[in-house]
């Protein structure tokens, strides 16, 4: 094995074996940067010779970094007394959840030929149609995927149909015999998607890589993951596209951000995909420093609900007293479409607990729950209200993206909170009427206090739709 | 500024006014984990350790004193933690994860029930920790129980002597079925050095207690006059 100490090169090393290329050891290993224990068992030659390694932990005089997640911060390296080496060293306490990294490891990586996959000149079996939007967004998209060292932004509203817009460039990168990633910051995503694109790519090798994954094969030319999984590519995807930029944990984390620039080739091209850009990414738009495409309209074609808002004395004060305003209770009475289910957004979980038992005495005819990202039910109610079990459920922050129910009434109570920023509150407010068959449900905000964060959330609905109406 | 060494959380030292003017001793974990890291209270089983409601010997240890197998193994384990869900979390990351740097949190704890149970009662003190098989020992890259040994040697006078050595794994990770029948028959050690004076067995976790007495009782057979054991969770 060769040694190396920089990053894994461009450069193919020549080889005789043309025979390698569709080689499923060579489809596991190319674009991996693995731990020993991570290879395949028993790897022989003509394998070993076109492996390269390089260490595990960089360690120049001043500060350590981990070579395979990036992390260089002092109190995520750990120092362990070693019975491999028998010396005292660095170990990374950044990626542990993914197997330990000692200094006197090596991380392994293909130097050898480019894996070749199963040709197809028709690899989408998806048969949908695109809206004209969702088609001009498709198109921008497959040119940026077609094209080297490009980076697209796609502005899409909650509910436009993101995942089809896609299909086309995938379609052409995958004809193309080119390796195409999409990391998502949730693994319920993953889950969502797997299938559908499995159903949209009925021949190619695609992998669902998530914490608890059963699909992981090794071998995919397609990959849908989770953003942490990349920790384990290196120089693999000629494409990858970033689904929801603007969530956790993907915008606040520049490890995350390494990790996907890592795992892209050096001439590939990037899709970054939101609903609800941040004031960075908002910047680099007006400024064009970064490309961007409009999808201002629903895949249904109708406008997004705009917020209705309403201030009420003392609210937060009232809510913690355990009882609703009275607001709340006219406009529940009142509504225009009574058999639609509630979505009940609170600041925090305390008060989700704390309001349960008095709104279910309250509406005793009614069947209610609470969720939250620490509750160890969590699927199940949420199933349950996918069902229709639930009529109103109370939740935090954790349903405001990525679900998708087709007939509710969205409330936010004290919406001026400070955790619901302006990509919270679209996003809370983008989970009404979704359905073609429901297309427009309430959404209302109370709150004690208009935040800024409030009024750019309605704006950008607002202006979203003007685009919409202007295509 | 530090961080919390098991949840990674920044800490904020807490300046109140008997410590304004003192150096502030920075603290290893945030109260918050501190808190879910409770130790074990009195009253304790006399055999095992464990927390009981009154003195005496738990249900367990009974049964273990009346079996003809073990019943000329006595044993007297003292813990510091009980294994309860948070501490098991914490557990399974520092020696299966590999977390090596999470020893610290324990020391404090450690240290000071080790005195309670054990330093001024006798003089001189022998630790042996439990060892790994070999195999393990690589994969691992350290024994958890050595490591609290070295840490206990470290700050008070004691011997740590690798009077052990465990066989290979190999067998007995084929079938899991067999394995507690296997576990009860076959005794896991060797001795590699004989004792002549008393000892104490040091591991992370006692649990059914089999790997202790299978120590003690090896110990026993090859002349130490006594054994007892101290583990970090019971
Ligand atoms: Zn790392
Ligand atoms: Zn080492
Ligand atoms: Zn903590
Ligand atoms: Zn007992």
């Amino acid at each position: 094995m060769s040694k190396k100490s920089s990053v894994p090169p461009e450069k193919i090393l020549p080889l005789n074996h043309s025979s390698l290329r569709e080689d499923p050891i060579v489809q596991y290993l190319s674009g991996k940067l693995l731990l020993k224990e991570e290879l395949p068992q028993n790897l022989k030659e003509p394998y070993l010779s076109q492996l390269q390694t390089l260490d595990a932990i960089d360690q120049p005089k001043s500060r350590p970094t981990c070579n395979r997640c990036g992390n260089n911060k002092k109190h995520l390296l750990g120092i362990i007394p070693c019975n491999r080496c028998h010396q005292t060293h660095v170990y990374c306490r950044n990626c542990l959840q993914t197997g330990r990294v000692l200094a006197c490891e090596k991380l392994y990586f293909w130097a050898g030929v480019q894996p070749k996959w199963t040709h197809q000149s028709e690899p989408c079996t998806w048969k949908g149609n695109l809206t004209k939007a969702q088609q001009k967004a498709a198109d921008r998209i497959s040119e940026v995927m077609d094209s080297k060292d490009k980076k697209l932004l796609c502005w899409a509203v909650c509910g436009a149909g993101k995942t089809e817009m896609l299909f086309a460039g995938i379609t052409l990168a995958i004809s193309k015999n080119k390796r195409v990633c999409l990391a998502t910051p949730r693994a319920d995503v993953v889950r969502e998607l797997f299938p559908r694109f499995r159903q949209a790519f009925k021949n190619t090798e695609i992998e669902a890589l998530y914490g608890a994954t059963k699909e992981k094969t090794g071998i995919s030319q397609l990959t849908i993951a989770t953003t942490h999984q990349l920790i384990r590519y290196s120089n693999a995807f000629d494409v990858i596209i970033i689904d929801e930029i603007d969530a956790f944990p993907f915008h606040n984390d520049e490890n995350l951000h390494y990790l996907a620039n890592r795992a892209l080739k050096k001439e590939g091209s990037q899709i970054f995909l939101t609903a609800t850009p941040r004031k960075r990414e908002q910047m680099l738009i007006q400024t064009g420093k970064l490309e961007a495409v409009f999808v201002p309209v629903r895949f249904h074609g109708h406008p997004l609900p705009i917020p209705k808002e309403k201030y009420i004395f003392r609210l937060s004060y009232t809510l913690q007293k355990s009882t609703l305003p009275s607001v709340f209770k006219n406009w529940y009475k009142n509504r225009r479409n009574q058999t639609r289910q509630i979505l009940l957004f609170l600041p925090t979980i305390s008060l989700t607990t704390k309001l349960l038992p008095k709104i279910q005495a309250m509406y005793p005819n009614k069947k209610i729950e609470s969720v939250h990202a620490e509750d160890a039910e969590r699927k199940e109610k949420i199933d349950a209200y996918r069902n229709h079990e639930i009529d109103i459920i109370l939740t935090t922050t954790i349903l405001e993206r990525g679900v998708t129910f087709p007939s509710v009434d969205v409330v936010v109570m004290d919406a001026g909170h400070a955790v619901f920023d302006e990509a919270a509150l679209v996003q809370i407010a983008g989970r009404a009427g979704r359905s073609p068959d429901d297309p427009t449900g309430e959404v209302l905000f109370l709150h004690q206090g208009r935040t800024e964060a409030l009024v750019s959330a309605i704006k950008q609905i607002k202006t979203m739709n003007k685009k919409g109406r202007n295509l | 500024m530090s961080h919390c060494l098991i949840c990674y959380e920044r800490i904020v030292p807490q300046v109140t006014w008997t410590n304004l003017l003192l150096p502030v001793k920075e603290a290893i974990i945030c109260s918050e984990c501190k808190e879910k890291l409770p130790i074990l209270a009195a009253p304790l089983c006399e055999g095992c350790g464990r927390e009981m409601t009154e003195e005496g010997f738990c249900a367990d240890c009974l049964k273990w004193q009346q079996d003809p197998q073990w019943k000329r193994v006595p044993i007297t384990n003292h813990s510091v933690y009980p294994f309860q869900p948070f501490m098991r979390e914490v557990i399974t990351t520092w020696k299966y994860r590999g977390d090596y740097q999470l020893i610290e949190c324990f020391q404090e704890e450690l240290l000071h029930a080790f005195e309670t149970f054990f330093y001024k009662k006798e003089e001189s003190l022998t630790l042996v920790p439990i060892p790994l098989s070999n195999d393990r020992l690589i994969e691992r890259a350290f024994n958890q129980a050595e490591a609290l040994a070295l840490l206990i040697n470290k700050n008070i006078q004691v011997e740590v002597v690798h009077a052990l050595t465990r066989k290979s794994e190999e067998a007995s990770k084929q079938s899991k079925m067999t394995r507690k029948k296997r576990l009860a028959r076959d005794n896991p050690f060797t001795i590699k050095k004989q004792q002549s004076k008393p000892v104490i067995l040091i591991d992370d976790i006692y649990t059914t207690g089999m790997t202790i007495r299978h120590a003690t009782k090896i110990l026993l057979e090859s002349g130490c006059p006594k054994v007892t054991s101290f583990t970090l969770a019971r």
